[in-house]
Parts: structure tokens; sequence; C-alpha cells
């Protein structure tokens, strides 16, 4: 695993949550670049190659469900999994997140533990539960 | 005469009675006489025979002086008797039969008297009676109006058929009026006696009845149902609908009440968009406080600096929650104030419901005392009671209050009510800080302070006190109130009372036939006028006013108008403005003709038109039909034609002249809805009259005005 460490892209301008997530990220073995708008995370998407995308919706520049649609368009990003964590919780927005190509829309705030064993069984279905 | 001949006659009678009474008695006395003393008597009666005749004749005049003596007493009494008492039925209770003849007579015409008094004094009590009826028919008539013209929803009430019986003034508003201009092109105004599926979409209103006809199959208590739709004039409309039964439980009409839902959400949506900041604002720091928390928890061997570094994000996110959800509250304060309803109320009954409230929450007795009776204020009775009561509690917990009075007095522009009790003096810090902080009752806290609540009516409170009796009372200051006057009855001259009403086209029923086969009395009219910049629409003078009033069983609806200026996208000729008085500087930014016709032409729908000098008017119409697409294709009756019919002795039939004749009284002419107001009611006077010459129907109308037409060219 550590050679081959699974990449994770955090896209979100809210420093608080980024550096939480970002520590917890790397406690669990994963390789994370952090960026805070959505034509950065584009741009990184690019040269970066991650694995997960948690994407914020709401972010300067670049909207979270534009950065989802623009990925979405490229074939070759196909296998990207791509979280949205949004302050956003009504049904619409959830299902239109869906609707874009996410693999999980989280509401925040949401328990981070859950947020990990979810990222986790993205690469291992079966040891959904693994421990951080 | 008569009495002359039959005089005669018994005279004659009697005459004859006593010659023939006096013959036989001679030939009596004859029978008995000697024959020797014969000729001596024959003798000395040739020598009396003058004397006999003067006798006879005496005796004529005896019995015709008799004859005229009782005539004169009984026969002729009674004929005189006869007449007037035919008098005295016509004429008014000071009339008396005078006395007459024999004293037999004399009795009855006293009996007569006595019997006419007694007829009179019923007349009297029966035109008593039915005048209080009217009185009461006028009074409910006015106090439903007053009921109507109040109520916050909108109301239209219509028959089985759909044509419209009643609306108020707030339904008029809802569904827009006819100047609201062709928002929507397929709605038709609202009015009387108009139908109700040209008011509100025709599908639903259909699909509605449908839903009810079936619930009053089913014998459903309150058969009823609910549709949204839009109107004319753009606005979204709640409708309910629900039946009005006849005796057989069959739909006689049918009630819709109308909301503007649009202004129902309004407020519905700013609850709901201050829920959603609240969620949307907090998930945010709450995520990051719960995201660090949870580190600090999962990670408890950490290293220093970052341990300190989720603590800060810990204290921070929390700092920001906090400001949020302050922000929400206030907000929502904000709202709850500006929801605040002020509305005028008598300042008894406002203490009424404040001593209430005080009695429901404090175990303290509260009274009333010096409370002028037409004191007013302007207030939301809700939220101030609740202020006073949770000022109550506070009294009674903080300071052991155990009684409350409560006086108002009017100040200036407001009223001074003073909350007074006996003991404790409450500084103004004290009741200072109870301002600011939310009003609590029991468990109970509102959102707002008693702050809030005294901003929101302009007012103030502060502290006073009466050292030496030990007395001390809070004084608030409220907003002086209008008087409401009392809702009935309401006098209003039967000219101004709203015409929104007309149960008899309850029973109007249409009649299928052709239109030129409906009686004239029977129709609805549009009567209408227009004023122009010229007289010469060929050449290109064009139409700068269009006015109408509608016609509706019989009645001319003066609250059911169309008034639109029109630009007439040319310079008005300055005789032509002298006579109206319109210039273009009062017709810029008026709509064009093309713009105003559709709007003219649905309200002109399904009635007949009635202009004077209808073809002037219609020559413009006509012009314009090309350009707009608009025809007015209904028949036309023409008031300077119809004059002509039922006047043809006379030569002017303009509208001064005949509105004269007719004794309608001109006011506001030369505006065009002016003159189509005085138009219409010459046109009304004008019907009867038309009438009495055999012409009843729309058809003969059309072809007696015809005939006069051609009669007058040839002139």
């Amino acid at each position: 695993m550590a050679d081959s460490k699974r990449k994770v892209l955090i896209a979100d301008d809210e420093p608080n949550i980024v550096t939480a997530l970002e520590f917890l990220l790397k406690r669990s073995g994963y390789d994370v670049r952090v960026v805070t708008n959505g034509v950065d995370a584009l741009a990184l998407v690019e040269s970066y190659l991650p694995d997960v995308v948690l994407l914020d919706i709401m972010m300067p520049v670049k909207s979270g469900y534009e950065v989802c649609q623009r990925m979405r368009e490229r074939p070759e990003w196909r296998h990207i999994k791509i979280v949205m964590l949004s302050a956003k919780g009504r049904e619409a927005e959830v299902s239109k997140g869906m609707s874009l190509g996410a693999d999980l829309y989280i509401t925040k705030p949401f328990s981070t533990q859950e947020l990990i064993n979810a990222i986790n069984a993205f690469f291992d279905p079966d040891t959904a539960s693994r421990d951080a | 005469m008569k009495l002359a001949r039959s005089f005669w006659v018994w005279l004659a009678v009697a005459y004859a009675g006593v010659l023939v009474v006096v013959a036989a008695f001679a030939l009596v006395a004859s029978a008995g006489i000697d024959e020797a003393q014969r000729p001596a008597i024959a003798g000395t009666l040739a020598a009396a025979a003058p004397g006999l005749i003067y006798a006879a004749i005496i005796l004529l005049f005896v019995c015709a002086g008799i004859l005229r003596w009782v005539f004169r007493r009984y026969p002729e009494a009674a004929r005189q008797l006869a007449e007037q008492t035919r008098v005295l039925l016509a004429a008014g209770p000071e009339h008396k039969v005078a006395a007459v003849g024999g004293p037999e007579m004399v009795e009855l015409a006293a009996t007569i008297n006595q019997f006419a008094d007694g007829y009179h004094q019923l007349e009297r009590d029966l035109d008593a009676r039915s005048a209080d009826a009217r009185a009461r028919v006028e009074e409910e008539r006015n106090r439903f109006a007053a009921l109507m013209s109040e109520l916050s929803e909108g109301v239209v009430v219509c028959n089985a058929d759909g044509r419209i019986l009643l609306y108020n003034a707030r339904a008029a508003k809802l569904v827009g009026s006819a100047e609201s201009g062709p928002a929507r092109g397929d709605y038709a105004p609202l009015g009387l006696g108009r139908s109700v599926f040209g008011l509100l979409d025709r599908d639903q209103v259909a699909h509605a009845l449908d839903k009810v006809q079936q619930q009053i199959e089913r014998k459903v208590e309150r058969p009823h149902t609910r549709f949204v739709t839009g109107a004319a004039n753009g606005a979204l409309l709640r409708v309910q609908v629900a039946p009005f039964l006849s005796a057989d439980r069959r739909m006689a009409g049918m009630v819709f009440t109308l909301d503007d839902v649009r202004m129902l959400m309004g407020r519905e949506g700013q609850r709901l968009k201050l829920l959603q900041a609240l969620a949307t604002g907090v998930r945010a720091p709450v995520a990051n406080l719960r995201a660090a928390a949870e580190n600090l928890v999962a990670f408890p061997e950490m290293e220093v600096p970052r341990r300190a570094q989720f603590v800060e994000i810990v204290a921070a996110e929390s700092r920001v929650l906090t400001e949020r959800l302050n922000a929400a509250l206030s907000d929502y304060a904000d709202a709850l104030k500006g929801s605040l309803t002020l509305e005028d109320m008598r300042v008894v009954d406002l203490l009424a419901v404040v001593q209430r409230r005080v009695a429901d929450n404090v175990a303290i007795p509260a009274h009333t005392e010096n409370v002028d009776e037409e004191l007013w204020v302007r207030v939301d009775s809700f939220a101030f009671a609740q202020a006073i009561a949770s000022l109550a509690v506070r009294l009674s917990a903080d300071y052991g209050i155990r009684d409350l009075r409560f006086r108002a007095a009017a100040s200036g522009n407001f009223a001074e009510l003073d909350m007074v009790w006996t003991g404790a003096i409450v500084g103004s810090e004290a009741l200072a800080l109870w301002e600011t902080e939310p009003m609590r009752i029991g468990a109970d806290e509102s959102p707002l302070t008693l702050k809030d609540v005294l901003d929101r009516h302009g007012g103030e409170i502060w502290s006073q006190a009466d050292r030496p009796r030990q007395k001390a009372w809070f004084r608030v200051l409220l907003p002086l109130g209008e008087p409401v006057a009392a809702a009935v009855p309401r006098p209003s001259a039967p000219d101004n009372r709203p015409e929104y009403y007309d149960f008899d086209l309850f029973e109007h029923i249409e009649t299928t036939g052709a239109l030129a086969e409906r009686r004239l009395a029977d129709l609805s009219y549009t009567v209408f006028d227009t004023e122009t910049t010229g007289l010469e629409p060929s050449a290109g003078d064009e139409i700068i006013s269009i006015g109408a009033v509608r016609i509706v069983n019989g009645r001319l609806l003066k609250n059911e108008v169309f008034e639109q200026l029109v630009d007439p996208l040319r310079p008005i000729a300055r005789d032509a403005t002298r006579i109206h008085g319109i210039d273009s500087r009062a017709l810029a930014g008026q709509p064009p003709i093309g713009k105003v016709l559709p709007g003219f032409h649905r309200f002109c729908e399904d009635t007949v038109l009635v202009a004077h000098n209808a073809a002037f008017d219609m020559r413009f119409l006509e012009l314009k039909e090309a350009a707009t697409g608009v025809r007015f294709a209904q028949p036309v009756l023409d008031t300077l034609l119809l004059s002509a019919v039922v006047h043809p002795s006379f030569e002017n039939h303009n509208l001064d002249t005949i509105a004269e004749r007719l004794g309608v009284r001109v006011i506001g002419r030369h505006t065009a809805l002016g003159d189509a107001l005085v138009t219409g009611e010459v046109f009304l006077k004008l019907l009867p009259l038309l009438a009495q010459r055999g012409i009843v129907t729309l058809g003969q109308a059309l072809e007696a005005s015809r005939a006069t037409y051609h009669a007058r060219l040839q002139y």
C-alpha cells in the first residue's frame, strides 16, 4: 500500500474542514492534495489523476456541480470516484448531484469516520469498515 | 237626466191616480142622484167648470211638489251618496261624505263615513307595514353590501347556468378588471350577468362542477372542491367552489371563493426561507466543528501543534455557529415584527383582552378603571396583550405584586395606558432590562421583546410612581386609532350602493331563440361612446378615448365600466380638444388602439351595442378591423334613431335634447364614459316608450330604426 497509495483530491474553500479531512485521510493512508476552487480542481484532476475527489458544491469560480459535470464528460476520468460534500441538504440538490455523476452525496455535517469508511468501500467493498 | 225622467213618470202616475180617485168618487156620488135633479146639477157643474179645471191644475202642482220633496230626500240623496262614496274610495281619509236627504239617509251617510275611516286606517296600517318591510329589506341589502365589501376573500356567486349574480370588490380586484389590459386574451372581465366560465379557466370550472355534482349525488354533507388557476391579470388564484342547493337538492347555483395564492405563499415562503437559511447557514460550521472534534477524539496521541490547531478550529467554528444562530433568530423576529398587524380597536376592548390574558397567566386580580369608551388605539392586540401579561408575570414573580389596575386616557396623538399597582416601585433600569429580553409567560418564550412590540406600534413605555401613596405604574403609549364604524347599518344613498349583485338574474333563463326575437327588456347591452381627434375617420381621424357601461336586466351597472384613453399616434384637431378637453399631453404614454380594442371587445362580449349616433362610432371601429383583427359583429342600437322612432314629430334628437326631453339628468358630458352613462339612461327611458308603440323585440327595434333612418335620409 505504501508505494501505491490511493490518491484523494479535496476541493473545498472551507480551510477548517480541509484541515480536518486532510489530517484524517493522511492518517488513513491516503495521498492527499487540496484545492480551494473549481478551476484548480479540474486542473489538478488532469495532472494528479486522483482516485477520489471530495467536491464541495459551493466553491468560488466553478461550483462543485460544474466540476462534476466536466469530469464526467471525460471518458478517461470515468473511474475517478466523486464524493459531493454539501451544506445544501434538499432532496432536489442531492438528486441533482447524483444525476450529474457523483458516486456519493454527503450532507454537512457528517461523521468523518463514515466518510472514511465510504471512501475505503470504493476500493475494497468487502471490508467497508476497515479501521482508520 | 235619469232622475228627471223618472220624476216625470212618477208625477204622471201619481196625478193620474189622483184623477182616477176623484172620477171614481164623482161616479159613485152621481149614482145616488134623482133623475129630476140631474139637469140642475149638470147646469151647476157646467157653471163651475173653469173652477174645476183650476182645481185640477192646482192638484197637479201639489202632486209635483210632494213628489219633488220625496225625491230630494231619498232617491236623489241615495244617488249623491253613491257618488260621494266612490270619491271617498279614491280620495284621502280627510274626505267625508256630506249628509243629504232624509234622516235615514243622514244615518246612512254617517255609517259610510265610519266605514271609510276604518278603511283608511287599515290602509295606513298596511302602508306603514310595507314601508317598514321595505326599510328592513333596504337595511339588509346595505348590511349585505357592507359585509361583502369587507370580506378579505373574493366571492363570486352564480346561478346554475354559471351566470354571475353577485361579486364583491375583492373578487373584482383578484381577477383583474377590464382595464387591466389584454394580459390574458381569452378571459372576459367580471360582471353581473356574465358567465363565470369566461372569468376563470373554463375546463377547470367545468371539472370542479362535475366533482361537486358527483358529491351531491353521493349525498356528501357539504359538497365542495378546490382548484388553483390563473386570472386575467396574471394572478394565481386558489378557488373554492361550493354549490347551494334547492329544496329538492338540485344545484341552484355556486359560490366561488377566491384567494391570491401568491400572497399566501409569500407569507408561508418567508417562514420557509428563514428555516432554509438557518439550516444551510449552520451546516458548514457544524461540519467543521464535528470533523475537528472527531479527529481530536479519534487520535488522542496526535502531536501538540496539531491538537492546538483542531482546538482552535472548534473554538472558531463555535463562534461562527453562534453568530449564524443569532442572525437567524433576529431575522425571524424581524419577520414576526413585520407580521404584527395593527388594527383599530376600542381601548375598553383591548383592556378586556389584556385582563383575560393576565388572569390566565398570573393569579392576581386585574381591574379596569377610568377608561373613556370612545378611546381608540391602533394595536396588534395579541402581541400587546402578551407584552402586558409578561410584565404582569415579572411584577408578580420579582416584586410580589398582588393587584393590578388598568386605566387609559388620550394624550395628543397617543393613548396613555397605565398599568397600576400598589407596593414596590420598579426602577427604570429594571424596566429597561425587561424591555430587551424576550417576553416570557410560563414556559412560552416569544422571539419578540417588549421593545420589539412597542417599536412596531411606534410606542413607548416608562415607569412612574406616587411614592407617598405607595403607588407605581408603567405608562405605555400607543398610537390613537380611528373609530371603526359599526358594520351596520351603514346609511348610503341608493346611488352609492355597490351594484355588485342582482338576484333577479337568478330566474333569468337564457332564451335559445334567435337574438332578433328576444325581448329588449331581457337583453344585456354595452352602451359606449368614443372621443376622437376629429370627425372624419376615413381622413385619418382616430379614437382617443373609449367609455362604456353595461346594462344587465334593465339596470345600468355604473360599477361595471370601461374607460380608457388611447394614444392616437397623431395630432389632435384644436376644435376637437375644445369639445372633449383632451390634448396630446394627456395621451402620452397611453396604449395605442390596437392594444385597447381587444380588451374593449371582451368587455362587450355577449351584449348588444348601444351608442348615440352609433354610425359615427362604429365607422371608427370598423376601420380598425383589418389592423387589429377585432371585429364588433354584434347588433347595434342607436339612441338617436330610437328617439326619432318614439318622437317622430320632434326634429332635434341630439343627446342633450333627448336627455332633457326624457328627464335624464346630464352630468359629465363630453367624456366618453360620461356620454356613455347619459346614453345608457336615455336608452332605458326609451324602452317603455318603444313598448307603447309595440316595439318589444330587438328585431322590431332594429327594423323601426332602419325605417326611421331611411325616412330621415329622404327628408
